[in-house]
Order: C-alpha cells, then sequence, then structure tokens
C-alpha cells in the first residue's frame, strides 16, 4: 500500500502522540419526541492505531454513537472528536479524515464496483491519476478483481460489504468506523471481513466497530466498551474484561420441572459457585442456566447436579466452557446479548 | 477538558494538515466531484433520458402547433407562441423531477446519497448541488425542444438579439425547478409521491401559461391569478418577450424578478429540508 502512506510520517506521528484518534466526552444524544437518551453521557478515548470495539445488544446506542462520530448525527450535548477535529465545529474537516462503513450497504447501483470507488474518491479531491489505480489495488486487496464491472445489485452480501470497506479507504482515512461490519454476512464471508479488518489494523488505520457479537468484539478489538441503554458499563481489553469476572470455568445447565429463578438461588450459594444467571426461560422446553465456578468446570458439576436433583428438577442437557465477553455482559446487565 | 487545554491540540493538527495537504480537500473540487458522478450517471443513460424528456412536448408541439393548425382549428401563428412555452415548460418541470424522485428514493429506501453526505462538503451545498444538477437536466431537456420545434413546425422566427436574455431566463427557470424539485423530494414520502405528482405536475402543465399568453386571459381572472402563482409563467412569458416580442408578454425584468424570487424561496425551503433529512 505505498499510495496510501503518509508522506511525512515523521509529523503524522508528532501528531499521534499528542492527540487520540477519537474522543467522546459525555456525549448525549436524545432523539426529537423520545422519551429516553439514545446516547446517555457516554466518554472514551481511542488511541491512534488502536482498534476499539463498542459491545452490545440492538438499541444500545452503539450506531447513534458513530453516527454522531461520523457527522450524520446531531448531538444533544458533550463533546466528539476525530483527530482532534470537532465533529460538530468542523463537520467537513471531520469528514475528510474518516471512513465509514454503515450498518445498512448504501453502495451506488448507478455505478459499477470501481465506479463507486473511482467516484467517492472524486468526492474527497483524490488526483484523478490516482483513484483508477488506487481503485484497482483496492479491489485486489478485498479480493474483487474481478468485479471491477460489476453492478452492486449483483454482488453478494459479503462481497457487498468488502467493496464499501474499500470505498471507505480510498481517500486514506485516519480513523475508520465500521457499523456491525459482519451481521447478516454467513461464516465464510465474516472470516473475510475479520481477516482484511485485522490487516488494516496492523497497518495503522485507527479502527472504530460496533458489534453485538461478542466473539468479534474479542477477536477484533485491542479494547472493547459495554454499552447498554445508552450508557458505556466498562471499558478494558477483552481479557482484563473477562478476567475481571468472578469464577474461572462456566456450567450451563438445561432443566426442566423447576422454577428457573428460584433454582438460580440455590444454585447461587452450592460452594464454589461464583455467580449464576438464568440464559433463557422459553415457553416450552428446558430453561438454560449459566452457573460460574471457581476452579475446574468438572469438578464442581456434580455438586450442581446433586442441587438440581435434590430441588425436584431435571438436567437435559450439561455445556461446559470459559467466562467470555458475554459472561461479562450478564454480569453487568442480568442479561443475554440478543 | 478546558478550552486553553484544547488550543495547543488544535495547533497540532494544524501542523499535520499543512504537512500532508492532500488532507484538506478544497469544497469546490468536492463539489464538482459529486456534479461530475451525476452528470456521469445522466451520460451514461443520455438515449433514455432524452427520449423520456422529449415524448410529451414532442407530441403536444406536434398536435397542437401542427396537426390542428393545419385543420384550421388553430390559427396560423399559434406555434410561433407554443414554442417557447414547450421550452419553459421542460426547463422547469425535467428540473424538478430530476432531483424530487431520486431524493424521495434516496433518504427512503436506498440510502445511496449517504456516501456523497459523507464527502468534505457542508450537507447545504450537497443540496446545493442536486439543484444545480436539476437545472443542468432541466436546461438540456429545453434545449432539445428547440431542433424539434423546427423540424415540426413550419414557420418558426425567432428575434436572435433575443437569445442571451433567454439563456438567462431558462438558466432562472431550471434553477427554480431544481429547487422545486428540492422541496418535493425532501418533504414527500415514498408512498405519496406518485399521488403528489399527479397534483402537482399536470396543474403546472396547463397553469404556466404554456399554451396561451398570459395578458390575454384576463377575462378568466381567476385562471389568470393561478398562472401568476405558476413559474412556468415567467420562463414562458420572458423568453415570448424577448424571441417573439410582437405576442403580448409580462416585461422581462418582472419575469427575471419573479424567477430570481421563486429560486431563493424554493431553495432556501429545499435546502432547510435537504439538511433536516440528512442529519437526524
Amino acid at each position: 500500500m505505498s499510495t496510501q502512506t503518509h508522506p511525512t510520517s515523521t509529523a503524522t506521528d508528532a501528531g499521534r502522540t499528542a492527540t487520540p484518534a477519537v474522543e467522546v466526552v459525555d456525549l448525549v444524544k436524545r432523539y426529537p419526541k423520545a422519551t429516553v437518551n439514545a446516547v446517555d453521557g457516554v466518554s472514551f478515548a481511542v488511541a491512534p492505531g488502536e482498534v476499539f470495539g463498542l459491545l452490545g445488544p440492538n438499541g444500545a446506542g452503539k450506531t447513534t454513537t458513530i453516527g454522531v462520530l461520523t457527522t450524520r448525527v446531531r448531538k444533544t450535548s458533550g463533546r466528539a472528536s476525530v483527530t482532534g477535529i470537532d465533529v460538530t465545529a468542523d463537520p467537513v474537516g471531520a469528514r475528510s479524515v474518516i471512513g465509514v462503513v454503515p450498518q445498512r450497504p448504501n453502495l451506488d447501483r448507478s455505478l459499477d464496483a470501481k465506479g463507486n470507488l473511482v467516484w467517492h474518491a472524486a468526492y474527497h479531491g483524490v488526483p484523478r491519476a490516482r483513484r483508477g489505480p488506487l481503485a484497482d489495488e483496492l479491489l485486489e486487496r478485498m479480493g474483487l478483481s474481478d468485479k471491477a464491472s460489476t453492478n452492486p445489485d449483483q454482488l453478494s452480501g459479503g462481497q457487498a460489504q468488502r467493496l464499501i470497506i474499500a470505498r471507505g479507504l480510498m481517500h486514506d482515512p485516519r480513523v475508520l468506523f465500521l457499523d456491525e461490519p459482519s451481521t447478516g454476512l454467513d461464516p465464510q464471508a465474516r472470516l473475510f471481513v475479520h481477516d482484511r479488518v485485522a490487516e488494516l489494523a496492523a497497518s495503522g488505520v485507527t479502527i472504530v466497530l460496533t458489534t453485538h457479537d461478542m466473539d468479534e468484539a474479542a477477536k477484533l478489538s485491542d479494547r472493547v466498551g459495554i454499552v447498554d441503554h445508552g450508557e458505556l458499563l466498562k471499558l478494558d481489553t477483552p481479557a482484563n474484561l473477562v478476567a475481571g469476572l468472578s469464577g474461572s470455568a462456566t456450567v450451563d445447565l438445561d432443566v426442566t420441572g423447576l422454577d428457573p429463578e428460584q433454582l438460580r438461588g440455590r444454585l447461587g450459594v452450592v460452594r464454589g459457585v461464583a455467580g449464576a444467571e438464568v440464559l433463557a426461560t422459553p415457553d416450552e422446553g428446558p430453561s438454560r442456566l449459566r452457573v460460574r465456578v471457581e476452579g475446574e468446570a468438572g469438578a464442581a458439576l456434580p455438586g450442581l447436579l446433586e442441587e438440581v436433583t435434590t430441588a425436584g428438577g431435571r438436567v437435559s442437557d450439561v455445556g461446559l466452557g470459559e467466562p467470555t465477553l458475554e459472561d461479562v455482559f450478564i454480569d453487568l446487565t442480568g442479561r443475554g446479548l440478543r | 477538558m478546558t478550552r486553553s487545554a484544547a488550543e495547543p491540540e488544535r495547533a497540532v493538527m494544524t501542523a499535520v494538515t499543512e504537512t500532508e495537504p492532500f488532507r484538506r480537500v478544497s469544497p469546490r473540487r468536492a463539489f464538482l466531484g459529486v456534479l461530475g458522478r451525476d452528470v456521469a450517471v445522466t451520460g451514461k443513460e443520455l438515449g433514455s433520458f432524452i427520449s423520456q424528456v422529449l415524448v410529451q412536448p414532442f407530441f403536444l408541439l406536434f398536435v397542437f402547433g401542427k396537426v390542428l393548425s393545419e385543420l384550421g382549428y388553430i390559427a396560423p401563428g399559434y406555434a410561433q407562441l407554443l414554442l417557447p412555452g414547450l421550452l419553459a415548460l421542460n426547463a422547469f418541470l425535467v428540473a424538478v423531477q430530476a432531483v424530487a424522485l431520486p431524493l424521495v428514493i434516496d433518504f427512503s429506501y436506498t440510502k445511496e446519497i449517504e456516501d456523497r453526505l459523507l464527502a468534505p462538503l457542508s450537507t447545504r451545498m450537497v443540496a446545493v448541488e442536486k439543484i444545480v444538477f436539476g437545472a443542468i437536466r432541466g436546461l438540456i431537456g429545453s434545449l432539445v425542444m428547440i431542433p424539434v420545434g423546427y423540424l415540426v413546425l413550419d414557420e418558426v422566427s425567432w428575434n436572435l438579439a433575443g437569445l442571451p436574455l433567454s439563456a438567462l431566463l431558462l438558466v432562472l427557470g431550471a434553477l427554480a425547478g431544481g429547487a422545486s424539485g428540492l422541496v418535493i423530494g425532501t418533504s414527500v414520502s415514498p408512498r405519496r409521491i406518485n399521488i403528489v405528482f399527479a397534483v402537482v405536475i399536470t396543474p403546472l402543465l396547463f397553469t404556466g401559461s404554456t399554451q396561451f399568453p398570459f395578458l390575454q386571459i384576463g377575462s378568466l381572472r381567476w385562471f389568470q391569478v393561478i398562472c401568476a402563482l405558476n413559474p412556468i409563467t415567467y420562463v414562458a412569458e420572458g423568453l415570448r418577450g424577448v424571441l417573439t416580442p410582437q405576442i403580448p408578454h409580462l416585461p422581462t425584468w418582472l419575469c427575471i424578478a419573479a424567477l430570481v424570487f421563486a429560486c431563493v424561496l424554493f431553495g432556501a425551503i429545499g435546502i432547510r429540508g435537504f439538511v433536516r433529512r440528512a442529519l437526524d
């Protein structure tokens, strides 16, 4: 990517040490006619070159936060800046340093795949002679060289997503925002997108992504902010977030014949148990509970099974695992990620 | 963070910007990029665009200017009156449609315009681009009527000294059309756009003094008042004034003033509507 390199990297590095790539301070957004704040006092800073993930269920305020940072949503109060540029005071300046991959595909269907890239570059004032070669190079990197003259309508979901990422990179942004980058993609396309994001991060682009997928957040992000109901609940590296939980293993139990909340209380006081949550209570079939235990999961299992049996319930399935970001979310909010 | 602490950061940012001149894109370049896209897309479908804008006025011209006058139902010389009216009509209506319909679809379904809203250009200027682009299509739609008129009609004689002023009137009419298209495109829901087009476009078509001279419908006072509210009236009357001055017409200065007023009024409402739709 020689053409994407800044000619004066020393000056850039000097700027980087002084200015966060993204900074949000006490950000509040309330939509007209809404009764609650969509974003309710969120603060965080992203260092240059960092991959920052916002993890939370749908409607948590992730997309609105990204919307403010990408100049498409007007904040109610607080401050938001990218590379030191206040997005409200200077939206035009902010737009020139950000790339945006939206949640919903919005490719220009009056243009072919390469046309989408070339014209995007034109909007951003990339010199005419550089647009074509740069577009070819990015199509190649995204595995779309043979799709250059294809209409976006004819692309698969994964191909369209890669083209949108390529488009976001055409003007060499400092910060790339990816809103739910792999939602709706099949597992293979998802992996390909993950690899491209990791590659970009390695090349020094700052990345802010939102997801409701804990695996994606843990895999891609240097740090993860957990959001719910417009608030940032916790912010740390994925490893630290998980390490902060009490308990070192998890046991999932599918149970029938008992009130799950009551059982949760009983299991919570079994020896070696650090915490218990109800994951699911379907109208029919067994309820699922997750128990976090100290030490090995297998060692705690007999005690848990015995407790269920004593209470008069029946265990139909057992799953053993390690705590993940989802457990962090459950621990913080008392419910699972949708 | 306090204000004084924020200052040095801006200074660093400025320093970085200065060493990387391609970072700050001039708004003019971004504007031309966005306009270039629209023009290029029109260029790709030029054939279908031209046929789209020609069919209706061609038949109006053929039936009223040729068939009926040949049969003797319409006085000779009517074509002389009709052609400037049709130029005016196309300049305005083609511009309205070029802006309104794509915007309704863009904002409601495809969101294709989002990438342009993220260009380093103020949102207002993206709206202005839409007006300018609509006006370009309106002008093309109007100009292609001239050769058609010469081909279909037997006698067309224009005062050629009036061409520069005609150009100005057509540009103003097309801009007013683009601005009106922006108002419709940002205020109408996609479910309603068909009905709005039906109840807005057809009356515009027949109240724009395109098929009759405005001053001679004084006996139908109420109709004259309605026509006075239609911007097309001022394009058509203005064109008659400079191209075919023997036909009674409104004074040119009044036509230009009315069109400038329409551009400013609809432009202001349309740009406001656009910004409201573009930003949450």
